[in-house]
């Protein structure tokens, strides 16, 4: 029987990393804000790796939390080790990566919910989308509650028709041994839209107390700390340190004995895998020269035995996991607490989804996070800040928020899927950005917190406090271009004390100074001047700024280049088969993306650069019609 | 809109008297200055919408080509951009050396039909010419893009996919370091980087060069004579010749063993393959080989075939015939100066073999019916029968303009690793190397740099 159950602004279907988000987002901007979720125990559940951040990963963790997101707090508060990768690269890809406790994530951010004003998070299974006169209006359970709403966000994450696979043994699932969702598919295709399929899996969990660590290399944490948010309040951490062992002949003997037992190679999983994880097996038959793979063991938290064991990605059946595992160093007696397995599950084809996240079938019908086809907490985090944001400025008729290629990673993401044909689990890499060192994770802060500011999640004090930074940066960055430094015994003797070359005749300017390679802010300072008194975070974007000004130039000069295709906006109603001399091919896809820029529209495959030209006359020939007939 | 400035020769190529190299964009002027000088101390700037005398000077200030200019300052041109137009000399020669000039001073090789994109995107033409400029585009660039895949045949283009390749090879392991730190992969260290970095620049400044010498990029209709021994091909070539004014001398750096010859028929060169053999042994066939002549014909635009009137038709030609099969052809009938009695082959049967192609008879002894070839070979070529030299000339240009954007970047890359330039900021200029040389071969997606990464190496949690 179905009931009226409550009437919302916004419904946020799931509570995974793109759940919260949007709960959060839509509730704090004044939505009236549902939360369901089908397990209340999962909350902001990690099903995979224990950890937060990496490579491209770290750079959306930091822009979601300079819009005002959460994930990056909650990193901050639960994580047990933090460490900061590629140190010995340049600081555009510097990635900050955390170990979280799982559960304390899951309670941390579930607690946030429940304490959020406007927000109600309750559990229940959504069975349909309701729609009336096209539009979004509300959803039904599978117990028949009615929640009615002006828009919807869908974050499913991995669970609609779910199958679990592990060996020859499947079955309808979720993870963690809860529900898939059935009938939410089908109410999709009802509407209309196409649903694609894709495959992950998991490594098994291990039992701390059965690894022998002595065989094994200690990974600690970085000694120095680091927080993801910019407004962090974490001032220490313990650090729990990760241990990493390696397969070994006998590993892969094991497992190239049971291929015939592996779902991947008898055809029983045919949903499509992401590359940049692949299963065990995998890795043994494509890289069968390899003696060795690493495999790392993560601590799930600091009140639990079990490990992840990370590298180790498998379907295969449980005893054949169990031996695996039992061939390498430290892992001998191990205990196996949760085997491995594979999902699959239905995503929708992103290419129906506007750069808002808001589905072209269905106004008022958003998606966010693996729904869309991605992968990875981060990357649905961010996809459901926006989404939270949209649905809010869809309600209210705002223009909704749109990132840029040049200014987020998430505005690359978000173009990635709704232009290109995805057809793996779409995975943020930071050699995506084809702007990178303009993107990078310190300067998140400053190329969205006034963002964030606008749309109302950050506050005015957090928005004073970047320009503050902003315009100290700005002024130190003026005074190491114009200071210049004479050529005394004093400053010979300090430059040989800092083994740097000597400087010319008419002296150096600081910046100057500060470009040579061996230079860093903090040795200037040394210098017999007057210098002011700066925050540690001001100096590293004084550094970066100045050292690589020249490439950031560069850059930038690229971003202008590619500007004016950007800019040129393609009119929604726009009928392709009216753009005369296209190609055929060019056509089709354009009429299934309908890019809003003639820059998005360049991006799509199968587009040439004739068919850009062609569709620039034709923009040109209907605004000058349009105009004609006002 | 910021446009950048774009330049191309605008008239047909051919023997007319006068080539305009047009140069369209906010930098057209300062181009202009730098490699223009003028007589009588004239400012070109100040002389706007007049013909101004002059030089037109290279990078060492020698004189290339003696012009007229006319500088039109925009918004009253034909794109409602700054114009200046170069009257050269006509011929192929002057006019390449004067746009490559135009193009080393930061212009960019204008796409097809891009001048009137222009034109009509700034308001300048009406409604009713858009249309017009539509066909253009896609009519021109369809025909450079089969240029373009009739050249990745070539050995030119092989080395230039090659050459992307290791590119590609380089930068997908720079990436795969960054983007999977953790992972026990071959380190792309500045050493490794330098060296491959500088193979690559090596093999790119050869090809640079070789196109300056005009070796690879000898510009014409490749042009194979055919026919048995004794057919009269050599006399062919030999009348061809001396009627003709041979422009390969004008060529700076061109060598004596090049095999080929150019001649120049109504301003369209012909470049005739492997004329040394024609002049050593008298037979291709005989020489290299049915399978060598076999590729040689593929290799051709046009393919004259010589038969001898006088000892009619053997199965030597229709050998010769099966060889060309459906290849753009001219047949020709020599030696018709033995008189009417003599002839052994009927006009049916030169019909029959030719097969719709065109026939001609004539004597290259006594040059009887070669003002009718080259009537004949004129409109082939400008009736669109064989790829014009047009086509072929821009395509040459812009190879040579994206290899020296490749190597340009790629220096800027070695240098950066040279000065300790963190190797993730370093891929930038080799992304942008790579992405250069994807312009000729069409693909620099990033999904290919992906691909890559993933074949190349064992990723994965």
């Amino acid at each position: 029987m179905e009931y009226a159950a409550g009437k919302y602004d916004i419904i946020v279907v799931g509570a995974g990393h793109a759940g919260c988000e949007a709960g959060l987002a839509a509730a704090r901007l004044g939505c009236r804000t549902l939360v369901l979720t089908l397990n209340l125990d999962y909350v902001a559940l990690m099903p995979c790796n224990p950890a937060v951040g990496g490579p491209a990963k770290a750079h959306l963790v930091r822009e979601v939390d300079a819009l005002g997101g959460e994930i990056g707090l909650n990193t901050d508060r639960t994580s047990i080790q933090m460490r900061l990768l590629n140190t010995g690269k340049g600081p555009a890809v510097h990635a900050l990566r955390a170990q979280a406790d799982k559960l304390q994530y899951q309670n941390r951010m579930k607690w946030t919910l429940e304490k959020q004003q406007g927000l109600d998070l309750k559990q229940a299974l959504v069975d349909k989308i309701l729609v009336s006169k096209g539009k979004v209006c509300g959803v039904v359970t599978s117990t028949g509650a009615r929640f009615e709403a002006g828009a919807v966000v869908l974050t499913t994450g991995t669970y609609l028709k779910g199958r679990i696979i592990i060996g020859d043994l499947s079955y309808p699932g979720a993870p963690n041994g809860q529900f898939p969702s059935v009938h939410l598919s089908e109410s999709l295709a009802e509407l209309g839209i196409k649903l694609g399929r894709f495959k992950t899996g998991t490594p098994a969990r291990v039992d701390r107390s059965s690894i022998d660590f002595s065989r094994m290399s200690i990974q600690p944490g970085d000694l120095k700390l680091y927080n993801f948010s910019f407004v962090s309040d974490v001032t220490s951490r313990e650090q729990i340190p990760c241990w990493l062992t390696y397969t070994n002949e006998m590993t892969h003997r094991i497992i190239l004995d049971n291929l015939y037992r592996a779902p991947l190679y008898t055809g029983a999983i045919r949903g499509r895998g992401p590359r940049y994880c692949p299963s065990i097996e995998t890795k043994v038959i494509r890289f069968s020269d390899k003696p060795a793979h690493q495999v790392f063991i993560e601590p799930e938290g600091r009140d639990t035995a079990e490990m992840y064991v990370q590298g180790m990605s498998t379907s295969l059946p449980e005893d054949v996991q169990l031996a695996m595992l039992r061939t390498m160093p430290g892992l001998e007696r191990v205990e196996m607490m949760r085997p491995g397995y594979a999902i699959e599950y239905d995503f929708i084809i992103p290419n129906q989804l506007k750069w808002s996240l808001e589905t072209k079938a269905v106004p008022g019908l958003f998606t966010a996070g693996q729904i869309n086809g991605t992968s990875g907490y981060e990357e649905a985090a961010a996809q459901g800040i926006v989404a939270g944001i949209n649905a809010a400025h869809y309600l209210r008729d705002l223009e909704p928020l749109v990132l840029s290629r040049t200014e987020a990673y998430t505005g690359v993401m978000i173009d990635d899927l709704v232009t290109k044909e995805i057809d793996e689990p779409y995975r943020m890499l930071t050699s995506r950005a084809e702007y990178r060192l303009l993107l990078r994770q310190d300067n998140a802060d400053l190329r969205l917190t006034d963002k964030g500011y606008q749309i109302g999640l950050v506050s005015p004090e957090r928005y004073r406090s970047m320009e503050q930074k902003k315009k100290l940066v700005d002024e130190e960055k003026e005074r190491l271009e114009r200071t210049v430094l004479p050529v005394t015994e004093e400053v010979k003797k300090i430059l040989s004390e800092l083994k740097t070359a000597e400087i010319p005749q008419q002296g150096s300017s600081l910046a100057g100074l500060l470009r040579r390679p061996e230079m860093v802010y903090k040795k200037l300072l040394r210098l017999p001047l007057e210098h002011p008194q700066l925050p540690e975070e001001v100096c590293e974007q004084v550094e970066i700024q100045v050292k690589y000004g020249g490439y950031i130039k560069k850059q930038e000069a690229q971003v202008e280049r590619s500007r004016r295709l950007e800019e040129k906006k393609i009119p929604e109603e726009l009928d392709y088969t009216k753009v005369g001399g296209l190609s055929a091919e060019a056509r089709e896809k354009l009429e299934i993306i309908r890019p809003g820029s003639v820059g998005q529209a360049s991006r799509i495959v199968s587009v040439t650069p004739a068919d850009i030209s062609v569709l620039l006359i034709y923009l040109e020939q209907y605004r000058r019609q349009k105009k004609k007939q006002i | 809109m910021i446009e950048d400035t774009i330049a191309a020769i605008s008239t047909p190529l051919g023997e007319g008297g006068i080539g305009i190299v047009r140069i369209s964009g906010p930098d057209a002027a300062e181009i202009t200055g730098k490699i223009f000088r003028a007589g009588h101390k004239k400012n070109f700037l100040k002389e706007n919408r007049r013909l101004v005398y002059g030089h037109i000077i290279d990078s060492k200030g020698e004189d290339l080509d003696e012009v007229l200019l006319c500088y039109m300052k925009a918004p009253h041109t034909y794109t409602r951009e700054d114009i200046v137009e170069i009257n050269c000399h006509g011929g192929i020669v002057p006019l390449r050396k004067v746009l490559e000039q135009v193009l080393a001073q930061g212009a960019r090789l204008a796409q097809p039909g891009e001048f009137s994109k222009r034109a009509f995107l700034n308001g300048r033409l009406d409604l009713a010419q858009a249309e017009s400029v539509i066909d253009l585009i896609r009519s021109k660039t369809e025909g450079s893009l089969y240029l373009a895949i009739s050249q990745l045949k070539g050995n030119l283009s092989k080395k230039i996919l090659e050459l992307q390749e290791r590119l590609l090879g380089l930068l997908a392991q720079v990436e795969a370091n960054i983007d999977f730190p953790e992972e026990d992969l071959e380190a792309a260290t500045g050493q490794v980087i330098i060296q491959s970095s500088e193979e690559i620049l090596k093999e790119l400044e050869k090809m640079v060069r070789s196109a300056d010498s005009g070796k690879v990029y000898r510009e014409g209709i490749s042009t194979i004579i055919i026919g048995r021994t004794n057919v009269g091909k050599s006399s062919l070539l030999n009348a061809l010749l001396r009627e003709n004014r041979a422009i390969v001398t004008d060529i700076p750096g061109t060598t004596r063993d090049i095999i080929e010859e150019i001649i120049n028929i109504r301003g369209i060169p012909l470049k005739i393959m492997d004329t040394a053999g024609l002049r050593e042994t008298n037979d291709l066939v005989e020489r290299i080989g049915v399978e060598k002549t076999r590729e040689t014909i593929n290799k051709a635009d046009l393919v004259l075939v010589v038969l001898d009137a006088v000892r009619g038709l053997t199965d030597e030609d229709y050998a010769i015939l099966d060889l060309i099969g459906e290849k753009k052809a001219l047949f020709l009938i020599n030696k018709v100066d033995a008189g009417e009695e003599k002839m052994r082959i009927k006009e049916s049967d030169a019909r029959k073999l030719a097969q719709k192609r065109p026939v001609l008879w004539v004597s290259a002894e006594k040059r009887i019916g070669l003002g009718q070839l080259e009537e004949e070979i004129f409109e082939m070529v400008m009736g669109g029968r064989i790829t014009g030299p047009d086509n072929i000339l821009v395509a040459n240009i812009r190879h040579k303009q994206v290899l020296e954007k490749g190597a340009r970047h790629l220096s800027e890359a070695i240098l950066g690793i040279r000065q300790e330039v963190p190797v993730d900021v370093v891929a930038i200029d080799i992304r942008s190397a790579w992405e250069a040389l994807g312009e000729i071969t069409g693909s620099t997606a990033t999904e290919d740099l992906l691909d890559r990464i993933f074949e190349d190496f064992c990723i994965g949690k």
